[in-house]
């Protein structure tokens, strides 16, 4: 195959990418973006193989097995995986595109007679600038995609692990990762690759433990752009335009997705990277509340009330996934929706763990998506609900974050749930949030709260039904 | 005049690309519904793994010196990693796809 005809098909390859991110514009366009996503990988390494066919009959055996390999693990997570642990899948993903990153920099940089670059030890200072960038970002996304992945599956404590003189040891070590580039790109030495290699991966740790679980939303869309960073990185040392493109999509895809989350939390992202918060906010905002008297109500009073009401906005958080409630309550909107009562969901953009995840739990659970909506979309309509019913969420519903100057979560967009008619809390208790921030809500005039576990109480009003 | 002296470097050609798909990415991506942001990093995590290709130029050297049982070595384990995510994304993505109706009605 001609170089020339290669090199279009990598487009071909690319264009089909940008047309998979396209796909995502609505639910009833995504199913065909994806399929072209799955057809522009396939032109991709058809091309490669057909370009660059494996040198000989072990190599063939490599590649094979490889793929065989990853496909069947690849398979076997992506049925197996629930649809609540979807941001630690991702972020694991992400370590492994990181990782690859490295790993393909390393084989070009022992064999570059095979990409193209020059030969062992005498290897274009070019493309050893634009190798050790690669290197850098994905052994960097490796290490902190592998610590954002122990904090969102809980194997690792959420709480922010603040370093004594971090912020010195950060810079100290990217200002010796620079060293160490320049080197390898005047030497073209091993060992300066290598210490790329290490001071980036120190580097992903140190970045990522002192951001807190509250922060998360934002950690995993950044390690999402850093993947794409770093594939472009290595596109341009392979010459690969599939690979820059589609870098450059990633890239910008998860830089827009941290923007997003910055804004619906109401943080810089600045002050995200510099970490900390989750901690300190928690021991100022505990335990000052709870001598308040809030109006508590029982199942059988919140059914009563929503079948006589005519209209019903629910506002999931992730406290109803924890409980594994999102069954029971389509169940409850099926029969207030029989009775005739209209019933919409509210997201907050950080109502789950990572971006759009509580459509995903929704959608799951059967709930159609076209009564599901956002932010922007829905906080004028609380004002003529009857209901609002609040399930596992509670710092998104915060009125302090419009009323309260003094708190740390003020000037963040919420939901104003209470505007509605009545405010319905399924919670636990009345303890504070996530970001552990006091809710005054639960103790106004028009809130009920309903304390319990989500799934249980959420059954017992349709029972009560 | 020395034209065919002033050949412009390949860089400049894919930094050209970068810079164009950058600026798609931007515009493509603000207009995804954000009830699909979850799907949208799945299958970015999918098509990023397109760094698959040089995997496979790395896993399919020709053995010729210990340089290259070294690239080969790498090139594999890349190739699973990249495979994991291509198959796992891409899959998963379907599946998350597949939950996504509209009302029955």
């Amino acid at each position: 195959m001609s170089a020339n005809l290669s090199a279009f098909l990598y487009l071909v390859a690319g264009v089909l990418f940008i047309l998979s991110l396209r796909g995502l514009s609505s639910p009833a366009s995504s199913r065909q973006g994806n399929l072209f996503g799955m057809i522009g990988m396939a032109i991709a390494v058809a091309t490669t193989l057909a370009n660059h066919p494996p040198a000989d009959g072990l190599a063939w055996v490599l590649v094979i097995v490889g793929i065989a390999i990853g496909a069947a693990i690849g398979a076997v997570i992506a049925r197996r995986v629930p649809m609540t642990s979807m941001p630690e899948l991702v972020a694991a993903f992400h370590s492994l595109v990181g990782m690859a990153a490295v790993l393909v920099a390393a084989g070009a940089f022992y064999a570059p007679e095979a990409f193209d670059i020059g030969t062992p030890g005498n290897i274009h200072p070019q493309s050893l600038v634009e190798m050790s960038l690669g290197v850098a970002i994905g052994a960097l996304t490796f290490t902190g995609s592998v610590i954002a992945f122990l904090k969102l599956s809980a194997r690792m404590s959420g709480a922010p692990i603040i370093l004594p003189f971090r912020h010195v040891i950060n810079v100290v070590l990217g200002i010796l990762l620079v060293v160490f580039i320049v080197g390898l790109v005047l030497s073209g030495s091993a060992f300066d690759f290598w210490m790329i290699v290490i001071l980036a991966l120190a580097l992903g740790v140190l970045m990522i433990i002192p951001i807190g679980g509250a922060d998360m939303p934002v950690v995993i869309s950044m390690l999402n752009s850093y993947s794409g960073w770093a594939a472009a990185g290595i596109g341009f040392t392979l010459g690969n335009s599939a690979l820059i493109i589609t870098g450059a999509l990633v890239g910008s895809s998860g830089a827009i997705l941290s923007y997003i989350m910055c804004h619906a939390m109401n943080r810089s992202f600045i002050s995200v990277i510099l970490g900390g918060f989750g901690g300190e906010t928690a021991a100022a905002g505990g335990g000052t509340g709870e001598q308040k008297p809030a109006k508590l109500g029982s199942a059988d009073d919140a059914a009563f009330i929503m079948k006589n009401a005519s209209k019903v906005i629910i506002v999931p958080g992730y406290g109803m996934a924890v409980a594994q409630a999102q069954h029971a309550l389509r169940e409850m909107a099926d029969i207030l929706k029989k009775e005739g009562v209209e019933v919409k969901y509210a997201i907050h953009p950080v109502a789950g763990r990572m971006p759009g995840h509580m459509n995903v739990l929704l959608a799951e659970a059967n709930v159609p998506y076209d009564e599901v909506f956002e932010l922007e979309d829905i906080n004028s309509e609380f004002a003529q609900a009857d209901i609002a019913f609040v399930i596992g969420a509670n710092d998104v519903t915060n009125p302090a974050a419009e009323e309260d100057k003094s708190s740390p979560i003020y000037g963040m967009p919420v939901l104003q749930v209470w505007k509605a008619g009545t405010v319905m809390f399924i919670k636990r208790s009345l303890a504070s949030g996530y970001a552990g921030i006091d809710n005054p809500l639960f103790y106004r005039d028009n809130t009920m709260m309903l304390l319990g576990d989500a799934k249980k109480v959420t059954e017992n009003i349709v029972k009560a039904m | 005049m020395e034209h065919a002296a002033q050949v412009v470097d390949p860089f400049i050609f894919r930094l050209s690309i970068f810079v164009l798909a950058v600026f798609v990415g931007y515009f493509v991506v603000w207009s995804v519904t954000p009830a699909l942001h979850t799907p949208l990093m799945s299958v970015t995590n999918a098509i990023s793994s397109v760094i698959v290709v040089g995997a496979l130029l790395a896993g399919g050297v020709a053995n010729v010196s210990s340089g290259s049982g070294w690239a080969r070595a790498f090139g594999f384990v890349a190739l699973i990693f990249a495979c994991i995510n291509i198959f796992g994304g891409f899959l998963v993505t379907q599946r998350m796809l597949a939950m996504y109706k509209k009302k029955s009605k």
